[in-house]
This record gives C-alpha cells, sequence and structure tokens, in this order.
C-alpha cells in the first residue's frame, strides 16, 4: 500500500455553538481527483481552510506524504504545494493580472517576467488571459483562470478547488474539466468541492461526504448514482418537484425594446431586449453572472425605471413606476442578495415581512404600522415555508441562508403576485430547502401567476421552466420552450465559451 | 496698489516652505488610506508634531532632534488610533475625530510654557556657488533639509507603491482585506505600520510648521491643515505626484494672496484668505475626473472571522 499524498486523521474544529468538522478523517491519494461534498453548513469550507493553514484545528492530526503536516498560515502550506482556488473569488478588483499573481506566490519573478510566465501557462493550459488587464473588467469565467493559474505558477501537489463551477458556462466548465484532468495525469492531486453531483460524477475518482461536520460515507462517484449521493448528503430521501401540465393565459408581463444604461460601474448594459411572460408561465433566464441579471431585476423591480412604455404589466404601462406602485399591482420581486437587498439583516423578520408586504397584506394605515398583523404575516411566512428560527423577533442576519432564502421568497409568494420576478431563488441554499422552493414556486404558476426565474442553475432552470432565455452581454436570446431544448444548445444560447480552448500539451 | 513689489523668486522659494507641512501630512495620509484606513486624525497628530518638536528643539538646541521627536510623538499619538480601530474595532471617522479634539487639547497643555519662546533657526542648505546662482540658487538650493526630504518622500512613496513587493501588498490589503487575509498576509500588521507611518509623517509636518514656516509656538497654530491634507488626498486621487501639485499649488496660492493683501489690491481680505482653498480644490476636482477610485476597503472594519 503507498503512502497518500495527504492523509486527514481526526481533525476537529469548534466555534462557539458549532462543532464545525468533527474527528474528519480521510486520504487524497497521490493524482487523485478526489470530491468533498455536503450541504451548505456541512464543514467543507473549514475543513479545507485547516489543510490550508487559514483555520487551526482544535484536534487531529494531518500528514503530508507521511510527514507530520501543520501549517500555520497560508504560506507555509504554499510551501508544502498546496494552492487553493476560493470560492469567493480572493481578488483585487483595481490591481492588474500580473498583480494578483504575484500576491499569491511566495517568490515572485520580477514583473516582466512573470508577465510572460503567465502568458506561456495560460496558453499551455487553454486559458488566455491578457496579464496587464485590471481583475475589474473581467468576467466572471476569466476571473476564476487568474485564481487556476496563480496556483498552477507554483506547481503544486495539491490544488483545492472550491465550488470553482458556480459561475461558469457548461463549456468553460468543459474546458475546466480538460485543465484538470490534464493537471491529474501529470500527478498532480486534486480536491473538488462542490454540490453538483453530476460534475463529481465526471470527474472525481474518490468522494467524501459530509454532513453537520462529520464524515458520514465515502464512495466512488462513477460508480454511484447522483441520487443515493444526494441522499448521502441530505441525510434524508429527495423530494423532486412536480409540476403539473397547465395552460398559460394572456400576456402578463411584456418587455419591449428596452435598452438601459447600468446604474454601477462594473454593470452591464441592456441592450434592445424583448421578453413577454403569459399567466401561468414559468420563464427561465439563465446567463452567467454578470451579463445583465441584476439589471434586469432592477428593471422589473422598478429600481431602475425605463419609458413609461417599455415595461408592461397585463398591458398597463409602467416603466416610470416604483417598487411600490408595481407591488400595489400585483408585480413582485426577489432579489440575488438576500443581506442587504432583499431582507434587512439587522432587522427582526417582522419588519423585513413589513418592508416588502406592507402594501398588499395592509400592514399599515395611514402611516402608522399595524404591528401585530404584520407580526402575523411574519409567522404565516415561517409555518408555510417551514422557516427553522425560533420566531418572528429574531434578526434576518442570524438565519442561516438556506432559512433566510426560504423567508424572503415566501415573503413574495404569499402575497399572492401576479407576476414574481425572483433571481438565484435556491443560491446557495441545501437541497431539501431548494425543493421546497422551487415547488413553491411551481404551485404559484399552477395558481396562474406568472414567474421569471433568474438563475445560473441550469439544472433548476431545466425543472422548473416552460420556457428558457439566455442572457449574455445585456443581451436576451429568444425564448425557447425546454423541454427541446439540450444542455449543449443552452450553453451556446449563453454565450458559449468566451475565447477559451482546450488544453495544448 | 504696486504689483512690482512681489518678487517671483521670492514667492517660488516661500511657496516651497508654505507647501511642506501639507505635504508632509498628506503624503502620510495617503499610505495610510491606500492601506484601507481612513484616519481623520491628521490635525491631531500635526499639531503634537508641532509642540513635540518645538519643545524638543527649545530644549536640546537642535532642529535635527526636534523633527525626529515630533515623527515619534505624531507616530505615538497615532497608536491611540491604532489600539482603537485596529484593537478594538472602533469606527474609523469617530476615532478619527477623537484623534484630533486629543491632540488639540493635549497640544495645548504640553505646550503652556512654550507660549512666546523664541526657537533656534533651522539651518538652510548653502551650497557654494549653487546657492548663490540667481533664479534658480533661492528657488532650488537655499531651502532646510526637511524640505527636500519632503519632496523626496513623495517620490520614494510613488516607487514603492508602484514598483515593490512591499507597496503591492499594502494596496492590496486596502483594496480587498479579505482577500489579503485568505491570501495568508497580515492585514493587522500592515494597517498599523501604515498608520505609524502617517502619523510620523503629519507629526514631521506639524513641526515644519512651528520649527521654520512660523518659528514659534502658540495653540491650534496648524489652523486646518491637517483638514485640507485629508481633503488633498482624495482629490488628489490617491496619487503621490498630484498630491505635490495640490500642495504646491495651495501653498503657491497662499503665499501670492498674502502678497497680493500687502500690495494692496482691491480685493476684499476675506476672498483672497479663502481663495487657496476654493482654487486647489477646484483644480483637484477637475484632475480627479479621470474617476480612479478609492481604495476598496477604506474605512471598513478588518474581523479576521472563520
Amino acid at each position: 500500500m503507498t503512502t497518500p499524498l495527504l492523509r486527514l486523521q481526526g481533525l476537529t474544529k469548534a466555534y462557539p455553538g458549532v462543532v464545525a468538522n468533527d474527528t474528519v478523517s480521510f486520504d487524497i491519494g497521490e493524482g487523485e481527483v478526489h470530491a468533498l461534498l455536503g450541504e451548505n453548513g456541512a464543514g467543507k469550507s473549514t475543513l479545507v481552510k485547516m489543510i490550508y493553514g487559514l483555520v487551526k484545528p482544535d484536534s487531529g492530526t494531518m500528514e503530508l506524504r507521511g510527514q507530520p503536516f501543520a501549517p500555520s498560515e497560508p504560506r507555509t502550506a504554499r510551501a508544502d504545494g498546496i494552492a487553493m482556488v476560493f470560492q469567493h473569488f480572493s481578488l483585487f478588483d483595481a490591481l492588474d493580472v500580473a498583480e494578483n499573481v504575484a500576491l499569491g506566490m511566495e517568490n515572485p519573478p520580477a514583473m516582466n517576467d512573470l508577465a510572460s510566465r503567465i502568458r506561456d501557462v495560460s496558453e499551455t493550459y487553454g486559458l488566455p488571459l491578457d496579464p496587464y488587464r485590471r481583475v475589474g473588467d473581467l468576467s466572471a469565467g476569466e476571473r476564476q483562470r487568474v485564481e487556476i493559474i496563480r496556483c498552477l505558477l507554483q506547481d503544486p501537489k495539491l490544488l483545492i478547488m472550491d465550488e470553482p463551477t458556480s459561475v461558469l458556462t457548461p463549456q468553460e466548465v468543459d474546458i475546466l474539466f480538460q485543465t484538470l484532468q490534464k493537471l491529474r495525469s501529470e500527478g498532480t492531486s486534486i480536491l473538488y468541492i462542490s454540490h453538483k453531483l453530476e460534475e463529481i460524477r465526471a470527474l472525481c475518482d474518490h468522494a467524501t461526504i459530509l454532513r453537520l461536520g462529520k464524515n458520514v460515507g465515502e464512495c466512488i462517484p462513477s460508480e454511484t448514482s447522483a441520487r443515493q449521493m444526494a441522499e448521502l448528503m441530505v441525510g434524508d430521501t429527495l423530494q423532486t418537484p412536480e409540476r403539473g401540465g397547465r395552460e398559460f393565459g394572456e400576456i402578463a408581463l411584456d418587455i419591449s425594446g428596452l435598452s438601459v444604461p447600468s446604474p454601477s460601474e462594473f454593470g452591464t448594459a441592456l441592450k434592445n431586449l424583448h421578453l413577454t411572460v403569459r399567466k401561468g408561465e414559468v420563464l427561465g433566464i439563465g446567463g452567467v453572472a454578470g451579463n445583465g441579471q441584476d439589471e434586469l431585476l432592477g428593471v422589473l423591480s422598478g429600481e431602475i425605471t425605463t419609458d413609461r412604455d417599455a415595461v408592461k404589466l397585463a398591458g398597463q404601462p409602467i416603466g416610470k413606476e416604483g417598487p411600490t406602485a408595481r407591488r400595489r399591482m400585483g408585480l413582485l420581486t426577489a432579489p440575488e442578495e438576500r443581506l442587504g437587498h432583499a431582507a434587512a439583516p439587522d432587522m427582526s423578520l417582522t419588519e423585513n415581512a413589513l418592508l416588502t408586504g406592507s402594501v398588499r397584506e395592509g400592514l399599515e394605515n395611514r402611516g402608522f404600522l399595524k404591528w401585530a398583523e404584520a407580526q402575523g404575516f411574519a409567522k404565516k411566512i415561517i409555518k408555510a415555508f417551514d422557516v427553522r428560527t425560533p420566531g418572528p423577533e429574531n434578526a434576518a442576519r442570524s438565519l442561516s441562508g438556506g432559512n433566510l432564502q426560504k423567508f424572503v421568497i415566501g415573503r413574495e409568494v404569499l402575497q399572492d403576485p401576479d407576476v414574481l420576478v425572483v433571481n438565484q431563488p435556491t443560491w446557495g441554499v441545501d437541497a431539501a430547502a431548494a425543493a421546497a422552493i422551487r415547488q413553491a414556486i411551481l404551485d404559484l404558476a399552477a395558481g396562474g401567476a406568472a414567474v421569471v426565474c433568474i438563475s445560473q442553475d441550469l439544472d433548476e432552470l431545466m425543472e422548473i421552466s416552460d420556457s428558457f432565455a439566455a442572457l449574455n452581454e445585456g443581451r436576451l436570446s429568444a425564448p425557447r420552450p425546454t423541454t427541446e431544448l439540450s444542455v449543449d444548445e443552452i450553453g451556446l444560447m449563453m454565450g458559449g465559451a468566451h475565447g477559451i480552448e482546450v488544453a495544448h500539451v | 496698489m504696486d504689483l512690482s513689489e512681489i518678487n517671483p523668486v521670492l514667492l517660488i522659494a516661500s511657496l516651497m516652505v508654505a507647501a511642506t507641512p501639507l505635504l508632509l501630512a498628506a503624503i502620510g495620509e495617503l499610505v495610510v488610506e491606500k492601506a484601507g484606513v481612513l484616519n481623520l486624525g491628521v490635525e491631531g497628530m500635526m499639531i503634537i508634531g508641532a509642540i513635540c518638536g518645538f519643545a524638543i528643539t527649545v530644549e536640546t538646541g537642535s532642529t535635527l532632534f526636534g523633527f525626529v521627536a515630533a515623527a515619534v510623538g505624531g507616530a505615538v499619538l497615532s497608536l491611540l488610533f491604532v489600539l482603537l480601530t485596529q484593537v478594538a474595532l472602533a469606527n474609523q471617522v469617530a476615532s478619527g475625530l477623537a484623534l484630533t479634539l486629543f491632540g488639540l487639547g493635549l497640544s495645548a497643555l504640553m505646550g503652556q510654557s512654550y507660549v512666546g519662546v523664541k526657537p533656534p533657526s533651522t539651518p538652510e542648505l548653502n551650497i557654494p556657488w549653487l546657492s548663490d546662482l540667481p533664479v534658480v540658487g533661492p528657488i532650488l538650493f537655499s531651502h532646510d533639509l526637511v524640505l527636500y526630504f519632503g519632496i523626496g518622500l513623495i517620490a520614494v512613496v510613488w516607487a514603492v507603491l508602484k514598483y515593490t513587493r512591499l507597496g503591492l501588498i499594502l494596496r492590496a490589503v486596502g483594496e480587498n482585506h479579505d482577500a489579503a487575509h485568505a491570501l495568508g498576509y497580515k492585514v493587522i500588521r500592515i494597517r498599523v505600520l501604515a498608520i505609524m507611518f502617517g502619523g510620523a509623517c503629519a507629526g514631521l509636518g506639524g513641526a515644519y510648521i512651528s520649527l521654520v514656516r512660523v518659528p514659534q509656538w502658540t495653540e491650534g497654530m496648524t489652523a486646518g491643515i491637517g483638514w485640507i491634507a485629508l481633503a488633498l488626498v482624495v482629490f488628489a486621487s490617491w496619487k503621490p505626484w498630484r498630491v505635490l501639485l495640490g500642495a504646491y499649488l495651495f501653498g503657491g496660492i497662499t503665499v501670492l494672496q498674502l502678497n497680493l493683501q500687502a500690495a494692496g489690491v482691491a480685493i476684499p481680505v476675506e476672498y483672497l484668505a479663502m481663495s487657496p482653498y476654493i482654487i486647489t480644490i477646484l483644480v483637484l476636482v477637475i484632475l480627479s475626473a479621470d474617476k480612479s477610485g478609492a481604495p476598496a476597503s477604506l474605512g471598513r472594519i478588518f474581523h479576521a472571522s472563520h
């Protein structure tokens, strides 16, 4: 039996009130792609932070090629050949690509040499990058390339990738996988964190599943079904949302010829956008983040006002109306960012329920708030959507991501909208909660509401939407019925793989 | 009114002197803000530098010791800001304002016995032949060393920020402290050092006022230069050479309007007195139209959470 590259034994890390990792042990072999699977909050991030030296374990040991390994800080880990691509990119927007790469290296060469090495490596692995571009101007896929190249320049023995595909188009995912397979063939081990099971089945040699901080099982992904892995992750059987066949009614929402500049510096302007949604229809809008999703949501919610006739709700022009007026007319929205956009983090759930619900639920009277009714509404959301919280008086911030997401979606769904717009309704939410949210959206559509679902999760869009359109650089493709589409076609609609090519070596 | 009384050579030479306190304080604050910290206590650190430098120069008779003491005094006062904002994670705006008020009060207390005392004069460069050149001599070769140090400091800060790894790390910390932490850089340590550098520079600037520009001690003698320095950093778009430009512009108009007042120009004194502030800000606002933004983490509190 050969010595594994990295052996973890009984790693434990507790934070006040929660055990993030509880005696986790597993091995990563040389040249192996090892998947770390788990729901949000299962302790995956804490575990890799221990390997990368950002967090010290309370107990337990690690061995790297049979030698004790206890990195006190990331630079020791890097010196030992551990490299990491972060989930939330650890990049500096105002600096250029070469400077960002240099910051992740121990002894970077002079900038000119570094720039030419970046060009070499990026071409070898089919990830073209201009070293002198400002990172703030790059797309999400390009930003990830910066991180990967930063790691590759250090010849890592173990490359840790934390949810790398969540921001990529299917074609970009393919190319990433080819890069990773090439690395594996060169003997680099990869620790791959994800909750996208089909990816793991396609790529990984071995998988370890974490639930609530414990190692609850290991498997060979190619020999295990996605459903079995999902049930190991959740520890329960999964329910797939059901949708009944239904007839679409008249046009509920109509956008025609809409062009608006983005309000933010790094945003994307919407260009000549057409869109119609009928009653009872779920329109899925896919696309890689940063292609105009936030702007589209703003246009629909009323945060960005437009020409009066550009946006019509049931035939009524509403382009100049603000969010409150639109809510009164039955157009409700749930934005992507839970803390700070959909909900005010430090306000209680009751107050948050009031913030969007006051108009339609009649929670105020001549400027005075009806606290009892507001609390009743909050309780109703908590009950109907199974939000796990001690009560409506708790701050929105205190809820976990999935619970808060259930709350903010439930808050809109229960207001009985004619048109509901959601952006990334299940982003960062565990599988069970995601299924519940999708079911609620489908039920709403079955009841005759029109739904626009903006999402980057293609599986989700395929599951719930009746028609699909893609946003690419602010332009919306013509919608097509979902049942006629394959994943490849969707990828092409999303703009394909922006200028990437397959590895040359 | 007699404009011929204004000697352009002397005007330029004295604008350089007038600009130096502002320049020193602003370049220090630029480094602090590049590291992502907003220290509004520049005025307080300047006035502490002014009294420390003045007192030590009077006691020892050496302006060199005086300036060193001023830098140390400013840096020590900035440690109070470090304690509040980097250790206790207090709000930077409130802490900076408190630092200014504290510095003004403390300096008044320290300076009670120095009112009316005349300090030894600061030696000026005197290079045979070069300093005697007409026009060029008085402008370039007849100043005190601290003035040259200030200009050199601008060049050094510019080069360090642009070309060195230290500068890159400093900018990275100011840009995105979470990412810098994730890469293993010591965010707090880097910020503490930057704040102390800023304090030392502000202290030097203050001492330049009390030892060179107005060689005497009076309470509150920095008279808002620290606030101008803060504004200058912003309007200079966090670029060292623009700080130099802005400081000289401010110094120049200050000196010019004093000369105009003396020459009896028929513009009310109040307008002349406000002109340096207005013109400096106008010019820098126009220059800053290129939108190179503030460090993205500026003023945000960093806490290394799990």
